[in-house]
């Protein structure tokens, strides 16, 4: 079928009701089908971010929790006993719940708040309004992937509730800890919870991402040829390619981890002795092919993370500087390298597990070389900055503030993808360091740079800018001041996930750094709330949109009405002439990707 | 009380500042956005520039502080973990000079390029020449970075010379237990149906021969000074991993596969001290690896010695056959007429243990 074909199918199919002006009336919307059920890819959106926030305030709040221990081992809070109750008795959060916390924030954070709430937000969003879509390819299984989603963090919620309290083995729940209920309470129904919370996410973004590849692939407008695609849709396709190929691995992971739990299966566990019970009968089982297997997808899991972000703040940085991107086809290539090397490097986890050293050799190897695409991507960002006209809205900070923690924890990823130097830093606060600037906090930042991006796209309001500067300049000193001196408690050999270093000759001599850093987290999570509310009273109070384009940008969503309909455009959708990135270009300001390609037109 | 107080002052903060930022937005919207606008980017640019300075100043300041509690001050106390402090100078001085230029160019440009009336902007899509360059330079200073790693990490992993100990070190919830070979230098066999929490932790099989002489010892472990020792690492329950931060090593203990890891240590822990001027310093091993809500706790001791001092250690050293057999133990053979009811009660263990055989 031509593009043009598929292009006119769809249109009478999503506005079949109504063509033309009055569109949005002839839906007889309710309530539950506009806000709950919508099938609507923008409202899908909204509510995967407004879910994903609920999240990270829950996942920040236990950080601020577990670093009150980690900041203040020696003092009672009793407020903290009223809250948790037996979790804190006497006001000292017990080393049960310690874990649970620590569990549990990073398995919020990486898969609800980062995954669901950064990619499942902006690929729904931006993927029909920049492709010039009326919709997803499925609406329906759109809207499905939301709701698996919302089913899961349903499921996690309730996992906290549970008597032996939610599962505290660590976000990558190893085998045989997670597999055994006598070596850890969590590990008992909060470990079943956990296993069935993340089933239904596995179930929200693989329906999530086959719907954003056919989308792309199948139902760009007339004209938008993949190499005029912004780079926002390029991050976002790769990312849902990797989740669609990795996911599923996990997944198999997750039902061998359920067989040998409850039905006496030995895939993970051989020779297994605990206290208080005796010998295990099971035998032959590799607790190192669950590693495999998790990793196989933790690893492009970070990369599912990161690359909506860099598509983001490629876009923004480019918008905002008044100046096209530098190196259109290197971003793309750099992309398309980091997704296939993201496949190939999931054993430098696994360093000090026993590895063959041969093995381990050829993956450090191809970690290493996603230096280079990683290089070329901090270049291209810079040079794109370079003699520029730049302005400095919130969301140009926030991408700014990007590069600068992408440059600062991808760098410390040449050290701890070396092998040899791995098996000295593995598992300390350094690792903490690295991936909380490269791939939490900096990806945090894109979503940000994309929420004060598109806010006005999605609720026709701006954001207050004041709040948006306070909100960045603080985040950006406190992110560095919490995780900066963390790489020197790893340089010291300090472990993470310890409850309590008083009683370690080697690691004790930390005690101020780790109440200043408390501290600072304390009031960075303080300033998110800020943001919050920004966020919140803005979708209803904030100064109204006056123009389609309020920041001057190419891309097809700034064509659509100020609060576009379902269907995206009231009339025919907009024919594209050139790539998105002609800002400056022959004295013009920009040229939208709508606007024919002059006579007189300089190639670029 | 307090706890209200602080939640009222934090609320308050709140208000005044949301208050002030809606303010500055209505005046923004008087004096229009361009003009406001022009603010901002002025703001934002000098703040930029600052940003810059301080974050710079932080991180000198941050080193004056902290470096000297770090291990790099600090000698690294095996023959091999020295390679991975000089690796990690280099490291530090490649990626150093990396974050300092381009941090530096980020926050220059941002501040140098912001929006100027009458500036015209450089349309510049691409450049094959530049985007070769930041191709191939990285790439070739990786290459480096690859090479001096990988010639460490095979002799990290490699086998370890002729001459050295072994000792077989096995992670539990949440403690670690040591296992020398004894005199005829090898371990007896083990299985883990076997183990019994109170005689025989490990598991032992006594009728292997080999295995008589075999000393178990809980909590520390003795080494010598500049002999190489082997360690073979296993656990009884869930991974574990044995972190020696100070040797600049680690490695994971797995349930079923045993790992191997060995080292050359360089310094007695009495020597340690004067190093480090610090007269309580033990050597630590740390669990690395998540295991249970014990895992903060699960700490072993390396006593570094001299070959005279662990020969004398050693000797004193019973090995645990004899510890469970009481009565094959030579030198028990005369007193235990006199201990009657203890060796009842070795006796009603050691049928216990053949039972299960």
């Amino acid at each position: 079928m031509s593009n043009e074909a598929v292009l006119h199918a769809h249109s009478g199919a999503a506005t079949h009701e109504g063509h033309g002006d009055h569109h949005e009336h002839h839906h007889h919307e309710t309530f539950i089908t506009k806000y709950v059920f919508s099938q609507d890819h923008k409202m899908i959106a909204k509510q995967f971010l407004i879910t994903g926030m609920f999240w990270a305030v829950l996942g920040g709040l236990m950080s601020v929790f577990f670093r009150l221990q980690l900041g203040y081992p020696d003092s009672t809070f009793p407020w903290l006993e009223s809250l948790l109750g037996k979790w804190a008795k006497g006001g000292h959060i017990t080393p049960e719940a310690y874990y649970a916390l620590v569990t549990t924030h990073g398995t919020v954070l990486v898969f609800f708040v980062l995954t669901a709430g950064l990619s499942g937000t902006f690929a729904n969003f931006l993927i029909p309004l920049q492709i010039g879509a009326r919709d997803m390819a499925s609406p329906f299984l759109n809207m499905l992937s939301y709701w698996f989603f919302f089913a899961a963090g349903v499921v996690m919620l309730s996992s906290m509730f549970v008597e032996t309290g939610p599962f505290s083995g660590g976000w990558t729940a190893y085998p045989p800890l997670s597999a055994l209920g006598d070596a850890s309470p969590g590990s008992k129904t909060g470990m079943d919870l956990w296993i069935v919370s993340m089933a239904l996410f596995v179930v929200s973004s693989l329906l999530g991402g086959l719907n954003y590849i056919a989308t792309i692939l199948n139902m760009r407008t007339k004209g938008m040829s993949m190499t005029r695609l912004p780079l926002t849709i390029w991050a976002l396709f790769f990312t849902a390619v990797l989740g669609v190929l990795s996911f599923p691995v996990l997944f198999s992971g997750f039902i061998l981890l359920i067989f040998d739990r409850n039905f006496g299966t030995s895939f993970y566990l051989s020779d297994i002795f605990v206290n208080g019970v005796g010998a295990l009968p099971n035998e032959g089982g590799s607790a190192i092919l669950y590693q495999h297997l998790f990793w196989f997808l933790g690893h492009p899991e970070v990369y599912i993370i990161l690359l909506p972000a860099m598509g983001m703040v490629s876009e923004i940085l480019s918008v905002n500087s008044r100046k096209p991107i530098f190196g259109y086809m290197a971003m793309i290539g750099s992309l398309f390298a980091i997704a296939i090397l993201a496949f190939l490097v999931w054993a430098h986890h696994m360093f000090v597990t026993g590895l063959n050293p041969f093995l381990g050799s050829i993956f450090v190897l191809l970690t290493l070389l996603i230096a280079v695409p990683s290089a070329i991507k901090v270049f291209n960002w810079l040079t794109t900055l370079w003699r520029g006209n730049i302005r400095f809205t919130p969301g140009m900070m926030f991408a700014i503030g990007f590069v600068s923690l992408f440059i600062s924890g991808g760098l410390t990823g040449i050290w701890l993808g070396n092998s040899a130097l791995d098996i000295h830093l593995h598992d300390t606060y350094f690792v903490i360091a690295h991936f909380h600037i490269v791939m939490g906090v900096a990806s945090m930042f894109g979503m940000f740079a994309g929420i004060y991006h598109w806010f006005p796209k999605m609720y026709g309001k701006y954001l207050n800018n004041t709040l948006g500067y306070i909100h960045f300049w603080v985040t950006i000193a406190g992110a560095y001041m919490i995780f900066w001196p963390m790489h020197y408690e790893g340089l010291a050999g300090m472990p993470r996930r310890y409850y309590d270093y008083s009683i370690w000759e080697s690691f004790k001599q930390f005690v101020e750094l780790n109440r200043f850093i408390s501290t600072v987290a304390m009031i960075v999570f303080a300033v998110q709330l800020l943001f919050l509310f920004n966020f919140f009273y803005s979708i209803f109070k904030g100064r109204k949109l006056t123009t389609l384009n309020p920041w001057g940008a190419n891309t097809l969503e700034w064509t659509t009405p100020i609060r576009p309909g379902h269907g995206n455009w009231p009339g025919e959708i907009p024919e594209v002439h050139r790539w998105a990135y002609d800002y400056g270009k022959d004295g013009h300001d920009f040229i939208p990707q709508t606007t024919p390609v002059g006579a007189d037109e300089s190639h670029h | 009380m307090t706890m209200f107080l602080t939640i009222a002052v934090v609320v308050l903060i709140f208000l005044v500042i949301f208050q002030i930022a809606k303010a500055s937005e209505y005046v923004s919207v008087l004096k229009g956005e361009d003009v406001s606008r022009r603010q901002n980017n002025k703001v934002n640019g000098f703040l930029m520039v600052a940003f810059l300075v301080l974050g710079m100043i932080g991180v000198w300041y941050c080193n004056k502080l902290y470096f000297p509690k770090t291990l790099l001050a600090v000698d690294s106390a095996s023959v091999e973990g020295a390679r991975v402090d000089s690796m990690l100078w280099i490291t530090i001085a490649v990626t150093g000079s990396v974050f300092l230029a381009t941090q530096a160019i980020l926050f220059w440009f941002a501040y140098k390029y912001q929006e100027k009336e009458n500036r015209k902007v450089f349309y510049f899509a691409h450049s094959n020449k530049l985007e070769a360059l930041w191709t191939i330079v990285p790439a070739i200073v990786l290459t480096v970075l690859v090479i001096v790693g990988l010639r460490n990490w095979f002799l990290f992993t490699g086998e370890p010379p002729k001459d050295a100990m072994v000792v077989e070190i096995t992670g539990k919830q949440f403690g670690w237990i040591f296992r020398y070979p004894g005199k005829d230098g090898a371990f007896g066999k083990k299985y883990y149906k076997n183990i019994d929490p109170a005689t025989n932790t490990l598991g032992m099989l006594w009728d292997d021969q080999l295995g008589h002489d075999d000393v178990v010892t809980e909590q520390t472990v003795y080494l010598i000074k500049g002999k190489p020792v082997k360690l073979i690492i296993g656990s009884r329950d869930v991974i574990h991993d044995v972190g020696l931060s100070h040797f600049r090593l680690k490695m994971d203990a797995v349930p079923g596969i045993p790992t191997t890891m060995w080292f050359t240590p360089k310094y007695t822990t009495k020597e340690m001290k004067e190093l480090t001027n610090n007269p309580n310093f033990v050597y630590e091993i740390s669990c690395d690896q998540m295991c249970g809500n014990g895992h903060y706790s699960m700490k072993g001791i390396i006593e570094v010695v001299e070959q005279e001092e662990y020969d004398m250690w050693m000797a004193k050293q019973k090995p645990q056959y004899l510890v469970v057999f009481p009565d094959k133990d030579p030198s028990n053979a005369k007193a235990a007429d006199t201990t009657k009811t203890t060796v009842k009660a070795v006796d009603a263990v050691a049928t216990k243990t053949v039972a299960k055989l």
